[in-house]
């Protein structure tokens, strides 16, 4: 199993990384707050509870966005990329360990958004959870490889939004379907889908979006 | 070893190199000359696989775990420690007892003392001894370094001199150079590209 | 194109409740297939790209993809006269096909952001083609998840039954099809050819100098 080993020790990689440089966590985790609060200021009054499961899948989409924008900067720093594509290993590991990774930091600045948003607006049942945990899959899952494909080019801060934002899309109504909705199951099927769908995709195609 | 035919790689519209021919024996030492821009550096990427000819025939005898290759960028994580760097390619690179491969190497690239301290608190010689180190962990049957010697310290340049006279022979090596008199000696074939 | 114009206009007789828009669907339904096709043909071009490796795979999915996103625009624009005459507003959220379409066209236009952000080669020729099979993916999913976020149903023309279609409706409606493919596909190898003797005439004029 030397696949998991390399994944393991990726994952381990970009978790320290992380730890080390502690740039991202915390703007993600202050990003976050502050778009829950512009968004109450940004929702009249008398919108209704309805409105606010809408504003915590935009914070969530945003909040990741800005985490995978920092996602592959280690690796171009000092040209590190071409050396984890040199190694003998998976590249499709290369692709994991980072989803990984990113999936931490995610779940961690939802561990402060979430009491956040029910402190804030109105309170989240299993469900809701449950979607969040998968919206936040399926946008490390296709943000990685976006990220990865954005970075390669120019303007890569640009473009990174504008590949991520169509295929959030049905993450969002996964999301807030979940949250509002009586029958909330038939979402968290949609995310499900779309879960094993992008990822499998996402997975088996990054090879090809890192090599020549 | 190394075979190629009629190479060409272009980058956009640009052609970098085209029509080249080469035949490299294992245990050979080529020594690969050229002004800045004649595409020493893209065809040393070629050989070590991380790009692909856009035309001609390329052919390396040896898997990507024989590959060793020192770009201009030293290819380290600059958060993370000496230790961790090698520990993570070692760990890629299957390389067997990994941790006396790797405290052997520190100490003959006088690493050793700094080896708990992050990469971004490193000299750029320092930086590129570690680079070197990377490209050495696994005892790779081909060796491919761009330039060694320009970011290395006085230190450093004296140890790769002497790694490299031990590896003379027993490795596949090529190295692009501005300065090939004082690897001459070594040199079993030359290429200089226009 | 002409004649299928002419019997889309003026040979099918107006539907009952919605007059004269529904004559759009003759030209707006076959755009969105064609558009879809299109979609489809660029990303099995792609696929060709990854697993048989040859550099003509990719100015042909990328012509493909070109040309299912003009008839895309085209299928949101008779799709927002069509909501005119219908209804008359411009636009609605309660239209599945459109909201997909919408969808796609922020897809579709990423899709050439990201190319012109990529130099020519290898690395931008893979990259094209891995997100054009994220496109087709995206496809269902999207439409998935567009309809269980509630819209009422898009009149979709060969599901109805009862005297929706009259024998003469439906082949009109045919040869509408038939006439828009054809553009496409005509479209498709003129840009092709255009294309290509872009790149030969840049080759040769690299070899002359």
């Amino acid at each position: 199993m030397t696949y998991l080993a390399d994944v393991a020790a990726l994952t381990q990689k970009d978790l320290r990384v992380e730890l080390r440089a502690r740039d991202t966590l915390p703007a993600m985790l202050l990003f976050v707050l502050s778009t829950l609060v512009v968004l109450h200021f940004a929702l009249p009054s008398g919108t209704g509870d309805a409105a606010a499961y809408g504003v915590l899948w935009v914070a969530i989409v945003f909040t990741a966005l800005l985490g995978l924008a920092r996602a592959w900067v280690p690796e171009h720093e000092h040209g590190v990329l071409d050396g984890l594509v040199l190694a003998p290993c998976d590249r499709s590991a290369i692709w994991l360990g980072k989803t990984l990774a990113t999936l931490s930091f995610l779940l961690a600045s939802q561990a402060v958004a979430l009491p956040a948003f029910v402190l804030f607006f109105a309170p989240l049942d299993a469900t809701a959870v449950a979607a969040v945990i998968l919206v936040d899959v399926g946008i490390c899952a296709v943000g990685s490889l976006t990220a990865a494909m954005a970075a390669a080019g120019r303007a890569r801060e640009l473009l990174l939004p504008l590949l991520v934002l169509p295929l959030a899309i049905p993450l969002v109504v996964g999301g807030v379907g979940a949250a509002v909705a009586d029958a909330g199951e038939r979402y968290l099927l949609l995310l499900a889908l779309y879960d094993a769908v992008f990822a499998v995709l996402s997975w088996a195609s990054f090879e090809y979006v890192v090599t020549e | 070893m190394i075979h190629a035919r009629d190479l060409e790689r272009r980058y956009g519209r640009r052609r970098i190199l085209f029509g080249l021919d080469l035949d490299v024996e294992r245990g050979a030492f080529v020594l690969v000359t050229g002004p800045n821009g004649s595409g020493k550096t893209t065809l040393l990427r070629l050989l070590a696989g991380l790009i692909a000819p856009t035309r001609g025939t390329l052919r390396v005898d040896t898997e990507r775990a024989g590959i060793g290759y020192l770009a201009h960028e030293p290819l380290v994580y600059r958060e993370l420690t000496a230790i961790e760097n090698l520990d993570l390619f070692g760990r890629l690179y299957r390389v067997p007892e990994r941790r006396e491969r790797i405290g052997m190497l520190l100490e003959r690239f006088g690493l050793w003392d700094a080896r708990n301290e992050r990469v971004s608190a490193y000299s750029r010689g320092m930086t590129q001894r570690l680079a070197v180190c990377r490209a050495l962990l696994h005892e790779p049957e081909l060796l491919v370094l761009d330039e060694p010697y320009s970011a290395l310290d006085a230190q450093g340049i004296g140890l790769l001199d002497r790694e490299l006279r031990e590896l003379a022979g027993s490795r596949t090596i090529v190295v692009s150079t501005h300065d090939p008199d004082r690897l001459a000696p070594l040199a079993t074939g030359r290429l200089a590209l226009a | 194109m002409g004649l299928a114009l002419f019997l889309a206009l003026h040979v099918a007789p107006e539907d009952a409740d919605q007059g004269i828009s529904q004559r759009i669907f003759y030209i707006h339904v076959p755009i969105a297939l064609t558009a879809y096709f299109c979609f489809g043909l660029g990303a099995w071009k792609a696929l060709m790209l990854l697993w048989r490796g040859g550099e003509r795979y990719d100015l042909e999915s990328y012509v493909a993809i070109h040309q299912g996103t003009i008839f895309g625009t085209l299928t949101l624009l008779t799709g927002a006269i069509w909501a005119k005459a219908s209804w008359g507003v411009w636009w609605t959220w309660s239209s599945r096909q459109l909201v997909l379409f919408l969808v796609l066209f922020l897809f579709y236009g990423a899709y050439f952001m990201l190319r012109y952000s990529l130099e020519e080669g290898a690395r931008r020729a893979r990259t094209s083609a891995v997100y054009a099979l994220f496109g087709v993916a995206l496809i269902p999913v999207s439409f998935l998840a567009i309809r269980l976020a509630e819209d009422f149903i898009h009149p979709t023309v060969f599901t109805r039954d009862g005297p929706q279609m009259t024998g003469t409706m439906f082949l009109a409606f045919c040869v509408s099809w038939a006439a828009v493919t054809l553009l496409a596909y005509v479209l498709y190898r003129v840009e092709l050819v255009g294309k290509r003797l872009d790149a030969d005439l840049r080759e040769l004029r690299e070899s002359l100098t």
